[in-house]
């Protein structure tokens, strides 16, 4: 037997012996999902036990270097683990901003004592954290930040908002763009900090959304001091620690633009609208709108699945993939516009068990932000004429 | 099976493109329409493809071919639609061969197949009738004798059908206009007493003819694939030649872009280059990301006619139905972006939207794909 077959053989005993049936079952959305965290409290007990046992074997971040808590594998075998929980259905054990965007940055900029000190408690889910970019008046132009931090000699002394922080109310630390220098250009004198959010002088307020839910908050520094230990990379040179991470939080939001397997939607408009006796969807306009995302969809995917088979064959990362977050985004939203007039009055109501608590509408209304969060439509038509088409300012 | 060029590939894509740059540009095209050129492309230069081995490139190896695949003629449609092309490719290698190989018996691919490979003969099919794409419509009949099938009725959009040694004629056996079964293929010689064919010069310069058949007498072998089950062959064969299009016109569509990016960069108004300009920067963005996502379609629905995947016929009508919409919308891009000289005769960019009209219809449009990719996905 190959190696990587008997690779394949132990995950799969592994996974059978340890995954909880509960968890044998996806996600219920964002909610649903287990964060860990200091303040975990998981609506199910065995969402810990899950989240430990593959923490256990570092493949919460199956990617990462052992050295620090990860699991170490290849491209192979990275593929074997998630083709077998794909096959028992175990979901993901951990979901975590510090794997999909803080551990990447980490990796490549943090120090030593930085990467020992904080990737092993990503790993184990011990430590949340939430992402401090966004300010009131630095959205789109991000590098306008104006979140102050002062040289105190040992620490930095931070003044400022952050808005649309996600989570920020159930997070443990923070990676933080301040202002340290306001001489320069505006994105020089950016840098990157990192720190507790029970430090004195931190304060949260969710916001509440058109959808009803509350994942972002509003955050407040009041004279926050911050060791220096803590700043990541050079002080002054944030901004491209910023755009570094930004390209794996675009990734992680464009990805929301693949739909699932099972039934199409065009299946499920075919059983809800009715057919003609040609067996096509009765209403033609609506037919003609399921058949277009449907043809798209497949083609975003395909595009997807370039872009990674030419990166495995070594032609690099090719420029279709600056369209990812722009496209996944727009067909996610599309995908919404459509169900909901697939749906029709079931996807209207908001409350209650008849309407499922209103899912259908509370996600349609949450897809709207796909296309602002993480760089508006806007700004990412501007970055693939740019840097893509090469079209001047 | 990766989605991606390997490196054979990659070289025939790069060969194919620097031979036609060289010795077929746009302005080729141009010369053949001025002059009135009465074959519609240049032999010699069909001479050339064939020493190379272009017509072949789809043929098993056992009837003379290299049998190197629909993506390899893919990937020199692609380059053939950037340089517009005019050659045999389509009607002959592209949809014959495919009728022939898929469809053909042992004799009639012996026949047909190695001289098409050589480059020696052109055949065509003959199938559309009405002013749309409808193959399950043919209403042309034939009519079993003693000596094989008389043939009647009327063809449009026969593609160089002026110069075509051989017609792949598709008529009814039974059954009425409407009805999948009752179709049958023929080959019937164009010089056949009663066959008369009429060049039309279409708006892309390139040649398509209408064809008569009156009281044409083949004789019993010429029925190509089985009687009155002709539909599934056919099916195949217009999966491929939508394929083909399909290739054809991302390669049109790209290079109508680039040019188009060029022109924006360099044309100044107000004092500056058109190109910095978010008007029309965020429509060249949007037009790259379509183009991005014909050119992962493409690749994906020929590898599936390579690999006899299933979902050929869904791929097929979803690559030609997207492709038929982006090549539109980036050839009318390319006029408008290109203001008043793009108008212009003397400029080459209207070349590139008349050949995509044509593309885009022959073989189904995107009304007609889209509705089939509709029905082949379940609803």
């Amino acid at each position: 037997m190959s190696e990587i077959e008997q690779f394949r053989e132990e995950t799969r005993e592994w996974l059978e012996a340890n995954c909880p049936a509960s968890m044998r079952t996806p996600a219920r959305g964002e909610e649903d999902a287990y964060w860990g965290g200091r303040n975990a409290n998981p609506a199910n007990p065995d969402q810990k036990v899950w989240c430990d046992a593959m923490a256990s074997r570092g493949w919460t971040a199956p990617h990462w270097p052992k050295e620090f808590g990860g699991g170490g594998l290849d491209k192979e075998q990275l593929k074997v683990l998630r083709q077998e929980m794909a096959r028992i259905g175990a979901r993901s054990p951990l979901e975590s901003f510090g794997i999909s965007m803080l551990g990447p940055a980490l990796l490549k900029f943090g120090n030593e004592e930085q990467k020992q000190e904080h990737l092993p408690k990503i790993v184990r889910g011990e430590i949340r954290w939430c992402q401090g970019y966004s300010e009131p008046n630095a959205g789109s132009d991000l590098a306008s930040l104006q979140t102050r931090a002062e040289d105190k000699g040992d620490h930095y002394l931070v003044n400022g908002q952050k808005i649309w922080t996600s989570y920020a109310d159930k997070a443990d630390w923070i990676f933080c763009l301040v202002r340290t220098d306001n001489s320069g250009t505006k994105h020089e004198g950016i840098s990157f900090l990192l720190f507790d959010m029970a430090s004195e002088g931190v304060t949260t307020r969710p916001i509440k959304l058109i959808s009803g839910s509350s994942p972002f908050c509003e955050t407040f520094f009041d004279n926050v001091e911050v060791p220096k230990a803590n700043l990541m990379g050079e002080e002054g040179k944030g901004w491209t620690i910023a755009k570094y991470l930004l390209t794996h939080e675009r990734e992680m939001i464009s990805g929301f633009g693949v739909s699932g397997s099972g039934r199409s939607l065009g299946q499920t408009a075919a059983e809800i609208v009715g057919t003609d006796a040609t067996g096509r969807l009765r209403d033609s306009a609506l037919r003609h709108d399921v058949a277009q995302f449907q043809l798209d969809s497949l083609a975003f995917g395909a595009t997807m699945q370039r872009v990674g088979d030419e990166a495995k064959a070594g032609q690099g990362l090719g420029a279709a993939s600056s369209i990812f977050k722009y496209y996944g985004c727009e067909l996610n939203k599309r995908r919404h516009e459509l169900n909901l007039a697939v749906q029709g009055e079931a996807a209207l109501g908001w409350d209650g068990e008849l309407y499922n608590n209103g899912a259908m509408p509370r996600a349609w209304l949450r897809s709207k932000g796909n296309s602002i969060e993480g760089g508006t439509l806007e700004v990412q038509l501007n970055i693939i004429a740019k840097r893509v088409l090469g079209l001047p300012d | 099976m990766a989605l991606v060029l390997n490196e054979e590939q990659q070289m025939l894509k790069d060969s194919a493109a620097g031979f036609l740059a060289e010795k077929a540009p746009v302005s080729a095209l141009r010369a053949l329409r001025d002059s009135e050129d009465a074959t519609g492309y240049s032999a010699d230069l069909w001479r050339e493809m064939a020493e190379m081995g272009w017509p072949g490139i789809a043929v098993p190896e056992e009837f003379g071919g290299i049998d190197y695949g629909y993506v390899g003629l893919g990937l020199i449609l692609e380059q053939a639609g950037r340089t517009l092309t005019a050659s045999p490719l389509q009607s002959t290698v592209l949809v014959a061969a495919t009728a022939i190989s898929h469809m053909g018996s042992q004799a009639q691919k012996e026949q047909w197949l190695p001289a098409i490979a050589a480059g020696e003969k052109v055949v065509s099919l003959a199938l559309q009738e009405g002013a749309h794409h409808a193959p399950e419509q043919t209403a042309a009949t034939a009519a079993a004798n003693d000596q094989g099938f008389v043939l009647n009725g009327e063809k449009v959009l026969v593609l160089d059908g002026h110069v075509a040694d051989c017609l792949i004629v598709v008529a009814r056996t039974a059954g009425e206009p409407g009805d999948e079964h009752g179709i049958s293929l023929f080959l019937v010689d164009s010089n056949a007493s009663g066959v008369s064919v009429a060049r039309r010069s279409m708006v892309d310069s390139r040649n398509a003819a209408a064809v008569s058949l009156k009281d044409v007498q083949v004789g019993a072998d010429a029925l190509l694939g089985d009687l009155n089950e002709g539909s599934g062959g056919l099916s195949y064969t217009l999966d491929i030649a939508n394929l083909g299009l399909a290739a054809e016109l991302l390669g049109l569509s790209q290079e109508a872009f680039e040019r188009t990016m060029e022109y924006l960069k360099e044309r100044k108004q107000f004092g500056v280059v058109i190109g910095s300009f978010q008007g029309l920067k965020h429509r060249a963005a949007e037009m790259f990301a379509e183009l991005e996502l014909c050119r992962s379609l493409v690749l994906k629905a020929l590898q599936s006619a390579d690999t006899g995947d299933e979902n050929l016929p869904a791929l097929a009508s979803a690559a030609k139905a997207k492709l038929s919409q982006v090549a539109q919308r980036v050839t009318n891009e390319a006029v408008q972006m290109h203001g008043g000289i793009g108008m212009t005769d003397e400029f080459d960019i209207g070349f590139f939207i008349k050949r995509a009209r044509v593309a885009q219809h022959t073989f189904g449009d995107y009304n007609y794909h889209l509705d089939r990719y509709a029905r082949l996905s379940g609803f």
